[in-house]
């Protein structure tokens, strides 16, 4: 008893060595009380990760990057998920906004919010990623950070109405090849989406990791296209017409393009295809002693699920199947993990994701012997080769 | 085969017995969910343009008037004849330049369609105003790129049945999806052969 006193009284001045050697840090011995409740609650004063991006000419322009190096599990908080922007964040009033849905449809309709939620609803979770995602990777311009290499992608659980159960809703005419989807932003932001895919999976999303969609992200409506590349995915829809064909809108018949050796592109290149890196130990990490680490990143498939991850430590010269977390879902981000001792030595850690449909993910040289070194309009588009890391005597963690 | 024939059989089996006990199987459409959309309302918000020149507009312009109306709206960021600046792409330029080791991606190089001139300068241009430009001036300005591409003379007429004939030097630049790859490995690649384009 004396002695809890005299620990207290010792307590109550700070930080403490309490006996031989015992140090009480302040966190654990403080009782004051804490704060009080809130309506909407932020993330604790001492966490920083961030959304990172270079300025640019036009402020509304360009994208922001995940820090995939913080994040645990497959769900991208809603405040880092990537973006990329046209012109700018549009502010939309929920209660003026509808839906118009028209074209080859027997029904031309409209809809507001509330009459979207009236529907059958579905909540799925699945990646979105950027086509440009690693490309300065084809460009043999390998990123310091798995920010900067594969940041333009991120995971969520979105909610919404399927966009088969709204065509089938107005009603599809015998003619209907194409949606044509239509964004509220500044720039009018459009794409053409091919009906099979309209009819598979699309979602028509209002909702993000169990709240409206964050005004970045869409707010309050914008498509899911799973698996396929970002710039498909529109933003604060606000119109979808069904057509015979597609408008070869500016993003989908030039921007959006694959430049092949011969001076053809390939164009409506859709999927991502199958991809991973390993995001701990990443680029700009370090190690602070020997001993066991956890190597672990994430894996997808703009195709479908995740069948294998395998790692390896020496530069691709054997590799070991990593313990993917389950539920594996179709087009989300599939998280590996594999144990690790580090013996202090020089180490390359890599990943190589297989898919449901038997892709492998290819390397650099693979693919850049089959897809050539030349950019298109916005650079390259698609790359999802292997990434390596290597691990320094010292415990830094550089790219290779 | 067999494994997967029992499997649907099983699942069938189930999914009657689920909507026999609580009486939910899908919804059958229509619910009756959303309003009409009154034609009115549609031509009013309808922006797309077809290949085809569906959508297109009334209205026309040359690119002589085009040149005056370029400097004025987008020459600060294209530069003075669509050759671009620092930050900005350039619109003009890079004919027969895609099969070489330096290509130029531009409306006179790479677009495949004059129509998707005409909409994306109505869409989204000039960046700090768009849809600001009346019908004409898109024609006169889509007339003028056209023009400083060697794609059209300068004094030829853009309107709604002239701008879809336009023939664009790369029309036949592409392949549609990644149909037909078998690289960097073979896979079973879906629903690549099913897209249907413009004739």
């Amino acid at each position: 008893m004396a002695d809890m006193i005299r620990r207290r009284a010792l307590l109550g001045g700070g930080a403490a060595a309490v006996g031989a050697g015992l140090v009480i840090p302040d966190v654990a011995a403080s009782r004051d009380l804490g704060a009080g409740r809130s309506g909407y609650s932020d993330r604790s004063k001492y966490e920083n990760a961030q959304r990172v991006f270079r300025p640019s000419a036009t402020p509304g322009t360009g994208a922001s990057r995940t820090p995939l190096q913080d994040l645990y599990g497959i769900i991208t908080p809603s405040s880092l998920h990537y973006e990329r922007h046209h012109s700018g964040v549009p502010s939309i009033d929920p209660a003026q906004y509808e839906l118009l849905l028209h074209g080859l449809v027997t029904r031309p309709l409209r809809f507001s919010l509330d009459e979207l939620r009236q529907f059958p609803s579905v909540s799925r979770i699945h990646f979105i990623e950027c086509a440009g995602n690693a490309g300065r990777e084809h460009r043999g311009e390998p990123a310091p950070t798995v920010q900067i290499s594969h940041g333009l992608l991120s995971c969520s659980e979105w909610t919404g109405v399927l966009l088969s159960t709204l065509l089938q809703e107005a009603g599809l005419k015998d003619s209907a090849q194409w949606i044509v989807a239509e964004g509220a932003d500044a720039a009018r932001h459009t794409r053409s989406i091919p009906i099979h895919k309209a009819l598979d999976d699309v979602i028509v999303a209002y909702g993000q990791n169990g709240e409206a969609i964050r005004p970045e992200q869409g707010y309050p409506l914008r498509l899911v296209v799973p698996g396929w590349e970002g710039n498909i995915n529109v933003k604060w829809l606000r119109r979808l017409q069904v057509a015979n064909q597609p408008a070869m809108s500016r993003d989908e018949s030039s921007s959006y393009t694959d430049l092949l050796p011969d001076g053809r592109a390939r164009r409506f290149t859709f999927e991502m295809q199958t991809n991973s890196v390993i995001t701990r130990p990443s680029g700009g990490q370090h190690l602070q002693e020997r001993g066991f680490h956890e190597i672990t990143g994430l894996a997808w498939s703009g195709y479908g699920r995740i069948t294998r991850v395998e790692v390896s430590v020496d530069g691709g010269g054997s590799w070991r199947d990593a313990e993917l977390q389950t539920p594996v879902l179709s087009k989300a981000l599939t998280r590996f993990r594999v144990p690790w001792r580090w013996v202090g030595e020089e180490a390359v850690l890599q990943s190589r994701a297989t898919d449901e449909t038997g892709y492998v993910q290819p390397t650099r040289e693979v693919l850049v012997a089959a897809r050539g070194m030349k950019e298109g309009p916005d650079g390259f588009n698609h790359y999802h080769g292997i990434k390596p890391w290597k691990v320094n005597r010292d415990g830094s963690v550089s790219h290779i | 085969m067999a494994a997967c024939r029992t499997f649907s059989l099983l699942t069938l089996l189930s999914t009657v017995c689920v909507c026999s006990v609580v009486n939910a199987g899908p919804p059958s459409a229509p619910l009756g969910i959303g309003r009409p959309a009154p034609a009115q309302r549609i031509s009013a918000e309808d922006l797309t343009i077809l290949p085809d020149g569906t959508g297109l507009p009334a209205g026309r312009g040359t690119a002589k008037q085009g040149a005056p109306l370029f400097s004025q709206q987008c020459a600060a960021c294209h530069g003075d004849h669509g050759e671009g600046r620092a930050d900005f792409p350039p619109l003009v330029g890079g004919r027969g330049s895609l099969a070489g080791d330096q290509p130029v991606t531009t409306v006179g190089s790479y677009w495949p369609y004059a129509t998707t001139v005409w909409d994306y300068i109505r869409r989204a241009m000039p960046y700090p105003n768009p849809g600001s430009l009346r019908d004409d001036e898109v024609y006169a300005l889509t007339a003028y790129l056209l023009y400083l591409n060697g794609i059209v003379p300068e004094s030829e007429v853009i309107d709604r049945v002239t701008l879809p004939r336009i023939r664009m030097p790369n029309r036949n630049g592409f392949i549609d999806g990644w149909s037909g790859v078998s690289w960097p490995v073979s896979h079973s690649c879906p629903n690549d052969s099913v897209l249907s384009m413009p004739p």
